[in-house]
């Protein structure tokens, strides 16, 4: 059997794993009756009703023709990669760092995923941000933020 | 006149110092984020809501809204000047106004975008006016079962009137539904899909889910294509206004591009975007005078209908979400969230119970199109200085605000985590070309449905007829079974693919 469509296939796949994951999770609750339903009864449905639309989507995908077969591309694994774990090195750094060390590292991590990277455009915007952060949200909204790191405030 | 008194009371309200700032500062920052291609009002909508923590529900809901119908004017900006679409909303603006403006006539396609999208809002705040309080009283006599039904039409109808595939979009909004499940069940207390982690048994908070999607998943997108290169028509912005030919060409399609944004606006899935595709078509299809520049080419009304369209139908799309708490787009959806925020249960008791916010939030629409004007016409220069800034700056900037916003949303970093998380399933959809929008829709109104169903569920005994024997229940759900049965018709099937391969 020929992929017709990329995109539609794995799209189809998608669905039908998450449908029949959120139906089985669901078989863990009460089900209840119509006449009265229980925390498992909505989510059920949803997901059988979601496994099913995921089936014809991934039968459409191996059926119908399409113009150069949807490719779904190349995974941009640079920005991919960098951008999510700036925001994961934010998460873990901001409670124990605060601000003023977990912003720059964000900048940083998050400008080296772009095509150019020039040093001293980084620093400019490290130090623009963290002071535009510090003044909005701490000093101007008066936001609860660890701006220094916990070993120098303790 | 009821409509007076109550225009009277929002004027009061709007008119207020504190609600001026704010109504001017939402313009103001929609105008910015709608001149900047890439960031769009959900996601600043979004990277805002933890700020509004700080304010009053009034001022905070009229920056909101501000940034929504501001968007709409900074969007056809980009659009005539640099032939990108600001917002999605002006894709169509670039057609006509880009051509304007390679012909040396981009002070008249700017104009003609803002004067009529200025008449466009006038007219919208009063259609919001007159129409809201019938509906809420209609809204009165809906049980379980009629909100469970006009909900499923509602989602039914944000799809159907959407580009791309049906099937996808509607397993978007089940996807939606399911990730609305993780919560702890209303009615029996039991946390459901928490995987014993305390903060999932709260829910998943939808600002992580925005924040994930619109904003992270969307920068890693801009980031994978090469850098587009970009010609800007900042020298050429002279002779603001248009000239007395281009006022009467202009003038129609600005009357009709206000009355179907009106009406497109409040229908289920309508909003802006829809609007303005909608106008275009019209003005196409409509015959201009003799001697007319063709469509494509720099038609004036194909820039004035859209435009008027798509700002009658962001002020228009606020009457279902006003009258019924019933979101009819995404922004809308934000808005609902924001008023929850501020302990406010959407729906048509909001009328009643926070009169100045209702009242003032409509009149604040008026007060902020009329700053809009003045801040996009005049002042069009530093908007234009603004394109010439490199996206290499502007979206660690982005990322920085959406961080911090996710941190302080509970003051814990586990948002901050699952928004990383929801940023790769957000690029996963634009890979896998299944719009994001709808689930958005299903995640806000899933917990909602659920309740509606299992209420209505109980109260009939478990009869499932009871949402077809219940007359406006039925007419709901019929509606949208319709709408489903027309857009699969081949004939309207093959319209409506080619009307979105034509103008995207």
């Amino acid at each position: 059997m020929k992929i017709k469509s990329q995109k539609d296939f794995w799209s189809g796949l998608m669905f039908i794993a998450t449908g029949l994951g959120f139906a089985a999770g669901a078989s863990n609750y009460s089900f209840g009756t119509s006449a009265r339903p229980g925390p498992g009864y909505f989510p059920f449905g949803l997901g059988i009703l979601l496994a099913i639309l995921g089936a014809l989507v991934l039968f459409k995908s191996l059926t119908i023709e399409t113009e150069g077969g949807d490719p779904v591309g190349a995974i941009p694994w640079k920005p991919l990669g960098l951008i999510t774990l700036s925001v994961v090195v934010f998460g873990l750094a901001l409670p124990k760092l605060g601000m003023v060390v977990s912003l720059p590292l964000l900048i940083l991590i998050a400008s080296l995923a772009g095509d150019e990277f020039r040093l001293k455009e980084v620093l400019i915007n490290i130090v623009v941000l963290t002071l535009g952060s510090w003044a909005i949200f701490i000093k101007g909204l008066n936001l609860v933020i660890p701006l220094w790191p916990a070993f120098m405030t303790a | 006149m009821d409509l007076i008194n109550n225009l009277m009371l929002g004027f009061g309200v709007a008119f207020t110092l504190q609600n001026l700032f704010y109504a001017f500062f939402g313009a103001l920052l929609g105008t910015l984020i709608g001149v900047l291609p890439g960031l769009g009002p959900v996601a600043t909508i979004a990277m805002l809501l933890p700020s509004i923590y700080a304010l009053d529900a009034t001022p905070a809901l009229i920056m909101l809204a501000g940034i929504y119908y501001g968007a709409q004017y900074g969007g056809s900006t980009t659009a005539i000047l640099i032939n990108v679409p600001g917002e999605s909303s002006s894709v169509v603006t670039a057609i006509d106004g880009y051509q304007m403006a390679r012909k040396g006539r981009a002070g008249a396609a700017l104009a003609a975008a803002g004067l009529g999208s200025f008449f466009a809002g006038c007219v919208g705040t009063i259609i919001i006016a007159a129409f809201a309080p019938p509906l809420t009283e209609l809204a009165f006599k809906f049980g379980p079962a009629e909100y469970f039904s006009l909900m499923v039409l509602g989602l039914i109808g944000a799809v159907v009137l959407a580009s791309g595939s049906l099937i996808k979009a509607i397993s978007m909004i089940l996807l939606g539904l399911l990730l609305g499940q993780i919560n702890t069940d209303v009615i029996s207390g039991v946390p459901r899909f928490s995987f014993d982690i305390p903060e999932l048994t709260d829910g998943i908070g939808f600002v992580a889910i925005a924040m994930g999607v619109f904003g992270f998943g969307e920068i890693i997108a801009n980031l994978s294509r090469p850098a587009e290169h970009r010609e800007v028509f900042t020298k050429d912005v002279k002779g603001l206004w248009p000239t007395k030919q281009d006022f009467k060409n202009a003038w129609p399609a600005v009357l009709r591009g206000t009355a179907l944004g009106s009406i497109l606006g409040v229908l289920p899935g309508g909003g802006a975007l829809l609007a303005s595709f909608a106008a275009y078509t019209v003005e196409k299809k409509t015959k201009g005078n003799p001697g007319d520049v063709p469509f494509g080419q720099g038609n004036i009304r194909g820039v004035a209908g859209p435009e008027a369209a798509n700002n009658a139908g962001a002020q228009t799309s606020f009457i279902p979400m006003l009258t019924l708490g019933i979101p009819p787009n995404a922004v809308m959806a934000l808005m609902v969230g924001a008023m929850t925020i501020k302990g406010i249960q959407p729906g048509p008791q909001v009328m009643t119970s926070n009169p100045e916010l209702f009242w003032g939030l409509i009149a604040s629409m008026w007060v902020g199109n009329a700053m809009l004007i003045i801040l996009n016409l005049p002042l069009i220069g530093i908007w234009i200085k603004l394109l010439t800034v490199p996206y290499r700056f502007l979206y660690p900037a982005i990322m920085a605000f959406c961080c911090i916003g996710l941190y302080t949303l509970n003051n814990n970093n586990f948002d901050v985590f699952m928004a990383a998380g929801f940023g790769i399933v957000g690029y996963a959809f634009f890979k896998l070309g299944c719009e994001p929008a709808p689930l958005l829709l299903g995640f806000i109104l899933g917990p909602m449905m659920e309740e509606n169903l299992r209420r209505a569920l109980l109260l009939s005994r478990g009869d499932w007829t009871a949402f077809l024997t219940r007359p406006l229940s039925a007419g709901l759900l019929i509606a949208a079974a319709l709408m489903i049965i027309v857009v699969s018709l081949p004939s309207i099937k093959n319209k409506r693919e080619e009307a979105f391969q034509d103008e995207a």
